[in-house]
């Protein structure tokens, strides 16, 4: 297998777990939100000036309606945006042949 | 119902988020330097995938008992194919991207959140690894357990200091914190080890010169440490 295959198969499962699975996960709350709600501590929760600004808020894509579409469109566009943030990063700081 | 993934503002003191952005900061900026350079021109686009890969897989919730669903960190993978300092920074750019795009994570708890799944995940699991595969040259059964067992440790190390942070902060008692968030992450952190074992297993089955840290009898083994694992 080459590497460039393997890394084309990572992508592919991203975006088939951001795209595609992602709007239809268990809504149920995680370890920390249900130890929040059980110790009554949930509705200190704040969100600051910044992040009621945020761009896509709650994993919603600006300007779609049905929840699910936001949701998966929010979740391709984050991981190809720290993806790219990521491979941005290595190139800039790979080892130079020598 | 609230997405969240992280700790939100509002949950630690001002004193207590400071102290963890200073943490998260500094072990952010060693990584940085001690990660230049690691990586060869194959394993470039890697960093980009796991990124990739880790955010996407963090939104994926699984029901695990008690009304409760758990997700993937992905800290141990990511030590496990690039080391433990280059996950740091993957780990960190994940939570930020989260925090100031998707709300998802406080902009003040930032710290904490890198500290806890990317910075003490990493260490946890880069300490294993270098310890009992990278030094020892571990069987590939062995060296599994260890990957399964790191991915599980990190889970818990994460819980454990969520649940420091909010002790500190004033917002819940200790030992009610601490018994809660580690009795609900055990089984999440099984759930890490699975995906992380069977992660890993699929690309040392085809690609393994890919993972920073591999079993002795893997195909085109290279000494460790040329491939920026710890040390």
């Amino acid at each position: 297998v080459s590497a460039r295959k393997l890394l084309a198969l990572g992508l592919l499962l991203a975006v088939v777990l951001a795209g595609a699975v992602s709007p239809f996960v268990s809504s149920s709350p995680d370890g920390l939100g249900k130890v929040a709600e059980q110790e009554g501590f949930l509705d200190k929760r704040e969100t600051g000036a910044l992040q009621r600004r945020a761009p896509a808020g709650g994993y919603v894509f600006p300007g779609v309606e049905p929840p699910g579409p936001a949701k998966a469109l929010a979740g391709v566009s984050g991981a190809l945006l720290v993806g790219v943030v990521g491979l941005g990063y290595a190139r800039l700081r790979r080892r130079r042949a020598p | 119902v609230i997405l969240a993934v992280h700790i939100p503002d509002g949950f630690l003191s001002g004193g207590v988020a400071a102290v963890a952005w200073l943490a998260a900061l500094a072990a952010i900026l060693i990584a940085l330097k001690v990660a230049d350079g690691e990586l060869d021109e194959e394993r470039v686009p890697l960093v980009g995938v796991l990124a990739a890969f880790v955010f996407a897989a963090q939104m994926i919730n699984f029901p695990v008992a008690g009304g409760t669903s758990g997700h993937l960190l992905g800290a141990a993978l990511a030590v496990v194919m690039l080391g433990p300092w280059l996950a740091c920074i993957v780990m960190a750019v994940v939570v930020g991207g989260q925090a100031l795009i998707f709300a998802d994570g406080g902009i003040a708890a930032m710290g904490a959140n890198v500290l806890n799944v990317g910075v003490l995940g990493a260490g946890v699991c880069g300490g294993l690894l270098h310890a009992l595969v990278g030094i020892r040259q571990a069987s590939r059964a062995v060296y599994l357990g260890v990957v399964g067992a790191c991915a599980w440790l990190a889970v818990m190390v994460a819980a454990a200091a969520t649940s420091l942070e909010l002790a500190a902060s004033g917002t819940v008692g200790l030992q009610t914190v601490l018994i809660a968030m580690l009795a609900t992450h055990m089984a999440i952190g099984i759930g890490e080890a699975v995906i992380t074992v069977a992660a890993v297993r699929l690309v040392l089955a085809a690609r393994p010169d890919l993972l920073a840290y591999r079993p002795r009898d893997a195909v085109g083994a290279v000494p460790v440490g040329a491939t920026g694992a710890m040390g």
